[in-house]
C-alpha cells in the first residue's frame, strides 16, 4: 500500500500551477490530500506529476465581497470551522465544516478539494449546492457557475485537466434567513448514509432543499422547497416529503427511503425551530 | 503494601508509548536491510498454471518452488474425524482464498517491491468458488481440499442427558443466529524483521507475536533447522487478540530470506493486506432450540453450529481450536442438564479461521443469551430474571456443567443483581414507558457469560494440539545492587504486565517496583512458555514469578544470618530487609555479599544464589473461570437505524485483582471491540470469495465517540486453584457486548415484533427487520 512511483511539484502561484498542469500528461493537483493520498497508496490513482496547491497564498482567501463570501479553495475545513462568528450570513459554512470527518482530516481536507473530487457523500457538494454557491475556475478561460452545475455526477465534475478551482462564492444570508443540515453517519467521521441540507430567505427568494449522499449529484427537492417557503412546516409533512422524495429520485430502495426522508424532515426540523 | 496485588499503580510501560519511544518491528532499521512485499491471490479459487516473474528478478522475487525444503504448514490434532490441510507458506498448485500469498518481492524499500509485484503474472483455471460454509458443506464436487471426501474439517456430536430432560418440555424456543466475519485488527498488524546473526551462529528473528518460544519451534521445524540456531525475540507489539498466537507464513518466508542470503529482511502487514487476509475469525451460524419450564428455567437445549473454517488450519492452534471452544462453552454460566450439540467446522475459500479474544465465547454467548431473552419473552418474564433464575448459583461452587466444565468459584447470580442494580432497571422501564421525545425507542439489555482462563495441560492436550502448555516459568534475579529482574516466557501487548508481574515479585519480594526490570519475550533470555493467549499469562507466569521469588527468601536469610551472625531460624524477610533478632541489613547487602564479597558469605551458601527458575501450574489446571455481567440501555432510531448506547454497566469478577486500573483498561478494551462485532464490523465476501471491506472506508470500527462512558464494578472471588486466586480475564470485555446490545436493541423493539439475530447490527439490517415486521396492511417503509 505504498503509492506507484510519480514526480512533484510545488508552483509559487495559480499560474505556475495552470502551467504546470498543462505541460505535463497525468497531472493530477493535490490540495489537502484526504482522499487522493489514499488513492495514491491504494494505486487507484497513478498520477505522472502532483501539483500541489496546498500552499498557495492565493488560493487561502476568506473574504467578504458584499452579498456574497469569497472562499478561497484552498481553505481547510478547520479554518471554517474557527471562523465561527467572524462569517456574517454565511454561519452554516461553520457548522458544515464543523461535521466534517474529524479534526485530522479538517485540519488538512480543503473546501475546492471536495467540491473536486465530488464524493456523493461529502458534505461541501450538498451544503454548497443548497446554498447557491458558485465556483470561480481559473484555466485558459477564468469561468464561474454555481455548484450544482459544476458537479455533474459521482466523483465527476466539470473541470478540465487543465483547471484549477480558485474559490467559491457564497451568497450571505439575510437576518430572517433560515437553514438546515442533517447527516446521518455510522460513526464519527465516516461519509454519510443519507444527508439533506435546506435553506429558506424570505428576503433573498431563495428556498431550496437538496438531498445529499445519493448515486450521483445531490438532488434537488424543488417543488418541496416551493410549498415550504409558501406554507412552513405545515407543508413538510411526512406524506410531502415521501411524495416529493418520489417525485424526484428514483433510485432508492427501502432503506434509502427512510433514511433520506428521516434526514430531509430532519433538516427541516432545524429549520422551523432556528 | 501499595505496590503489591490489588494496587492501583500506573503502568511501567506506559512513558515509552506515550512518547513514541517504543520499539516496534515497524521501527527497526539493520545495516542493508530490505523490505519484502507479497504478490497475492487475486482470485478466491484456482490452480496455478504459471507465474511469470519479471526479468532480470530471480534474486528479487521469489515462489514455492524457490523455497525448496520449507514444509507446508500442517497442523494436526488427535481430534477424531480432523482433517489436514498443508498451508504452503507461498501457494502452491493452488491459491485457495483471496490474498495468498504466491510470490514475495524483495527491494530496498516497499513501494519498490510493490513495483516488482505488479510486474508479477500469474495464469489461473479458475475454480468454482465456495463463500458459503452451509453451500459447502453441501457441496458434492467442489473440494478446497482436493484430497478429501467433502469441505468440513471437523464434526463434533457432544451429548449429555438431553432426551430426557427436554421431554415435555412446555415452552420451546428456535433461533437462527448468526455472526458475520471479521478481522481482528490490532493497531500494528503482522511485522518480522530477520536476520542472520554470525556471532551467534543463529537466524534471529524480530517477530510482532504473542508466542515467541512458539514461533522458535514452528519455524526451526518448518525451515527443518535446529532450534539453537533460532532465536525469536517479541519486541513491541501493538495488540495480538490471537491473530498472532500462530505461526505466519509471512514469517517463514522473511526467516528462509535471512537464512538463505544471511541479511537482513522485513516485511509488515499493511491495512489492506490485514483486512483481505485477516477476515478470519467470528463467523459462526446457530441453530437451536431451547426447552424450559413455564418459569423460563432451562431444561435443555438442542444445539447445531457451523463455522466457517476458511481454507486452511493454522499452526499451532488448529482451526480444531474454534468448534471444540464453541461446543465445551455454549451453555455459558447456567445451569440445566441436558445438552447436546453438533458442531461442523467448513472450509470455505476464505482465510483461514483463528482465534480471535473471547475464542467462540463472543459467538456461544450472543446466541446463548438471545436464547435466555426469547425465552423469558415466550414466558413473560423480565429477561434479567430468567436470567438470573438459570445462572449457576454460588451455593453449587464449585459446579461440573453439562459440557463437563469445571465452574472454580464466584456468585454469578450476583453479578447480575449487581448489574440490574447499577444500570437502575426500573427508572429506565419507567422511562421506556413515558416514551422518548424524540421518538426514539428505550431498550435495555443483560447479558452473562463466563470465561475458562488459563486452561492447562489437560484441556489442550484433549484436543491433541501440536503445542501444549504445561508449567510456566519465571527466572527471577537479584541484582548486586538489589533490585530485581524478572524474566518470563510470555509476552505482553497491551496487557500491563511488565507492571503486573513486578507487582507480584513485590508482594513476595517487597522490592519497589521501580527497581523491578521485567524482561518479556525474547528466546534467548527468558525461560521457554507457550506464551501469552487464552487469557492465560498472569496466573501462569504470575504463579511462576511468586514460586521463583518464594524460592529466594529462605537464600537471603541464610546469608543474612551469616553476616548478622544469629541462627538462621531467627531471621525474617520482609519489605526488603533481613531482619534479625537484634538488627536487621537490607536485601542490599545481601546481593553485595552475593556478588561483590563472596568472602563474607556462610561456607554452606546455596549455589543457586540469588537467581532462580521455577515453573508453576495451578492447583488444577482445567480453568481459572472468571465471569461478568453487561448491562446496557440503548436508544433507537428508526427511521435512520440508528443504535446509540445510552448507558453501559459491567459487573467482572476475575478473582483477585492485581492491579485493578490493568484489569479496566483490558476490559474496556475488549468491550470496545465487543461494541465492534456488535454494531460495526463485518469482512463480507461476493459470490466469486471477493472481499468487499479492504479498506477502513468500508469495514468499520467503533472510534473512541462510539464507545460510551462504560461503568465498571469489581467483585473478587478468588480461585481456590491459583496462586493469589487470580484468574485470567484478557478476553472477557469482548464476549458480551454483542449479546447486551443486541438484547437491548430488541428489548426496544419489543413493541415492533422485531427481533434482531445477526451482527453486525447495521442500520440496513435494522430498518430492513423493521420493514419486514410490519403488519401487512400497514406501507412499508416510507417516510421519517
Amino acid at each position: 500500500m505504498k503509492a506507484a512511483r510519480f514526480d512533484y511539484v510545488r508552483p509559487g502561484d495559480v499560474g505556475e500551477a495552470l502551467a504546470a498542469l498543462a505541460k505535463a500528461e497525468g497531472a493530477k493537483i493535490l490540495a489537502g490530500g484526504q482522499s487522493l493520498g489514499p488513492m495514491l497508496n491504494l494505486r487507484l490513482a497513478r498520477p505522472a506529476l502532483l501539483v500541489d496547491i496546498s500552499r498557495l497564498e492565493a488560493l487561502q482567501q476568506m473574504e467578504d465581497a458584499g452579498r456574497t463570501w469569497r472562499i478561497g479553495a484552498g481553505v481547510t475545513h478547520a479554518r471554517l470551522e474557527d471562523a465561527r462568528g467572524r462569517l456574517s450570513g454565511s454561519e452554516m459554512l461553520c457548522e458544515v465544516a464543523a461535521a466534517i470527518a474529524y479534526r485530522s482530516v479538517r485540519n488538512r481536507g480543503t473546501i475546492g478539494g471536495s467540491l473536486a473530487h465530488a464524493d456523493p457523500a461529502a458534505d461541501w457538494p450538498l451544503a454548497l449546492a443548497a446554498l447557491g454557491a458558485s465556483v470561480n475556475i481559473r484555466g485558459p478561460t477564468p469561468r464561474n457557475l454555481p455548484v450544482a452545475h459544476f458537479i455533474q455526477g459521482a466523483f465527476t465534475t466539470t473541470l478540465a485537466a487543465n483547471e484549477v478551482i480558485e474559490s467559491i462564492d457564497v451568497p450571505k444570508l439575510s437576518r430572517a434567513g433560515r437553514y438546515g443540515f442533517y447527516k446521518f453517519c455510522r460513526k464519527t467521521g465516516e461519509f454519510a448514509e443519507a444527508s439533506a441540507a435546506a435553506v429558506f430567505d424570505p428576503e433573498s427568494g431563495v428556498a431550496s432543499i437538496f438531498l445529499g449522499a445519493l448515486r450521483g449529484t445531490p438532488q434537488p427537492l424543488t417543488s418541496l422547497a416551493q410549498q415550504v417557503a409558501k406554507r412552513g412546516d405545515l407543508a413538510a409533512s411526512t406524506e410531502a416529503v415521501s411524495h416529493a422524495l418520489a417525485q424526484s429520485v428514483s433510485d432508492l430502495d427501502a432503506v434509502e427511503q427512510s433514511m433520506a426522508a428521516a434526514a430531509v424532515t430532519r433538516a427541516l426540523m432545524q429549520v422551523f425551530a432556528s | 503494601m501499595t505496590q503489591g496485588i490489588g494496587a492501583r499503580i500506573q503502568r511501567k510501560e506506559d512513558a515509552r508509548h506515550l512518547h513514541g519511544r517504543g520499539n516496534f518491528v515497524s521501527d527497526m532499521i539493520l545495516p542493508g536491510q530490505s523490505e519484502v512485499a507479497f504478490f497475492r491471490s487475486p482470485i478466491a479459487h484456482g490452480r496455478i498454471r504459471r507465474i511469470v516473474k519479471p526479468t532480470g528478478t530471480e534474486n528479487q522475487v521469489f515462489i514455492r518452488a524457490d523455497l525448496g525444503d520449507v514444509a507446508a504448514i500442517v497442523a494436526p490434532t488427535t481430534v477424531p474425524g480432523y482433517k489436514l490441510s498443508e498451508w504452503h507458506p507461498l501457494a502452491q498448485e493452488k491459491v485457495r482464498f483471496v490474498g495468498e500469498a504466491i510470490a514475495m518481492c524483495v527491494a530496498p524499500t516497499r513501494a519498490e517491491a510493490e513495483d516488482l509485484s505488479e510486474q508479477i503474472d500469474v495464469e489461473f483455471d479458475e475454480l468454482p468458488v465456495l463463500v458459503d460454509a452451509q453451500a459447502a458443506r453441501m457441496e458434492s464436487t467442489v473440494r478446497v481440499h482436493e484430497q478429501w471426501k467433502d469441505n468440513v474439517f471437523l464434526t463434533l456430536n457432544y451429548e449429555s442427558g438431553f432426551e430426557a430432560k427436554a421431554k415435555g418440555a412446555p415452552v420451546v424456543i428456535r433461533r437462527e443466529i448468526a455472526l458475520a466475519r471479521q478481522a481482528m485488527v490490532p493497531m500494528e498488524g503482522k511485522a518480522v524483521l530477520a536476520h542472520w546473526d554470525d556471532r551467534s551462529d543463529q537466524l534471529v528473528v524480530y517477530a510482532s507475536t504473542q508466542v515467541p518460544h512458539i514461533i522458535r519451534v514452528g519455524l526451526a521445524q518448518f525451515l527443518g533447522i535446529d532450534q539453537g540456531r533460532v532465536r525469536v525475540i517479541s519486541p513491541d507489539v501493538g495488540g495480538g487478540f490471537g491473530y498472532k498466537c500462530i505461526l505466519q507464513p509471512e514469517e517463514l518466508c522473511v526467516a528462509w530470506l535471512a537464512l538463505k542470503f544471511q541479511r537482513p529482511f522485513r516485511y509488515v502487514e499493511d491495512r489492506r493486506e490485514h483486512l483481505v487476509v485477516g477476515a478470519n475469525s467470528r463467523q459462526h451460524q446457530y441453530r437451536l432450540t431451547a426447552h424450559a419450564d413455564e418459569r423460563g428455567r432451562l431444561l435443555a437445549l438442542d444445539a447445531e453450529i457451523t463455522i466457517d473454517g476458511g481454507a486452511y488450519s493454522a499452526w499451532p492452534f488448529t482451526v480444531a481450536l474454534e468448534p471444540g471452544q464453541a461446543t465445551g462453552n455454549l451453555p455459558g454460566p447456567y445451569d440445566f442438564r441436558g445438552y447436546r450439540c453438533r458442531t461442523q467446522c467448513v472450509a470455505t475459500n476464505k482465510p483461514g479461521f483463528l482465534p480471535y479474544r473471547g475464542v467462540a465465547r463472543t459467538g456461544v454467548c450472543f446466541a446463548m443469551e438471545l436464547v435466555i431473552d426469547a425465552i423469558a419473552r415466550a414466558v413473560g418474564r423480565e429477561p434479567w430474571e430468567v436470567r438470573h433464575d438459570n445462572l449457576v448459583s454460588a451455593a453449587d461452587m464449585p459446579y461440573d456443567n453439562v459440557a463437563r466444565k469445571h465452574y472454580d468459584s464466584g456468585d454469578y447470580r450476583k453479578a447480575l443483581s449487581l448489574a440490574r442494580e447499577k444500570i437502575g432497571l426500573e427508572a429506565w422501564r419507567e422511562r421506556q414507558r413515558r416514551g422518548e421525545r424524540d421518538g426514539r425507542l428505550i431498550g435495555v439489555g443483560f447479558a452473562s457469560y463466563c470465561e475458562q482462563t488459563a486452561h492447562g495441560t489437560s484441556v489442550f492436550s484433549g484436543w491433541g494440539l501440536p503445542i501444549i502448555p504445561g508449567y510456566d516459568q519465571a527466572t527471577v534475579r537479584v541484582t548486586p545492587d538489589g533490585g530485581l529482574e524478572v524474566r518470563a516466557g510470555v509476552h505482553s501487548h497491551g496487557q500491563g504486565m511488565e507492571t503486573t508481574l513486578a507487582q507480584i515479585a513485590h508482594e513476595v519480594m517487597g522490592i519497589d517496583i521501580a527497581n523491578i526490570r521485567v524482561v518479556l519475550g525474547d528466546t534467548g533470555s527468558t525461560p521457554y512458555s507457550t506464551g501469552t493467549y487464552a487469557s492465560r499469562s498472569i496466573v501462569m507466569a504470575g504463579g511462576a514469578v511468586a514460586n521463583a521469588c518464594k524460592v529466594l527468601i529462605p537464600r537471603f536469610l541464610a546469608i543474612g544470618a551469616h553476616l548478622m551472625q544469629a541462627a538462621v531460624a531467627t531471621m525474617k524477610y520482609e519489605n526488603g530487609q533481613i531482619i534479625g533478632p537484634r538488627k536487621s541489613i537490607s536485601l542490599r547487602d545481601v546481593a553485595e555479599a552475593w556478588y561483590l564479597r563472596p568472602q563474607e558469605l556462610p561456607p554452606d551458601v546455596d549455589l543457586g544464589g540469588l537467581e532462580a527458575t521455577v515453573g508453576f501450574r495451578p492447583k488444577r489446571d482445567t480453568g481459572a473461570f472468571s465471569y461478568a455481567s453487561h448491562a446496557a440501555v440503548v436508544a433507537v432510531d428508526t427511521k435512520v437505524g440508528a443504535v446509540e448506547i445510552l448507558d453501559y454497566v459491567i459487573v467482572e469478577d476475575c478473582g483477585t485483582l492485581v492491579n485493578p486500573m490493568v484489569v479496566e483498561g483490558q476490559t474496556l478494551g475488549g468491550a470496545a471491540q465487543g461494541i465492534g462485532t456488535a454494531l460495526y464490523e463485518e469482512s463480507p465476501f461476493d459470490p466469486n470469495g471477493q472481499p468487499l471491506a479492504s479498506t477502513f472506508a468500508d469495514y468499520l470500527l467503533p472510534g473512541p465517540t462510539e464507545i460510551p462512558a462504560i461503568r465498571i464494578h469489581h467483585v473478587e472471588t478468588p480461585s481456590p486453584y491459583t496462586e493469589f486466586g487470580i484468574k485470567g480475564m484478557g478476553e472477557g470485555g469482548a464476549i458480551a457486548p454483542p449479546a447486551v446490545i443486541f438484547n437491548a436493541v430488541n428489548d426496544a423493539l419489543r413493541a415492533l415484533g422485531v427481533e434482531l439475530t445477526d451482527t453486525p447490527l447495521t442500520p440496513r439490517r435494522l430498518l430492513e427487520a423493521i420493514d419486514r415486521a410490519k403488519p401487512s396492511t400497514e406501507p412499508r417503509m416510507e417516510t421519517a
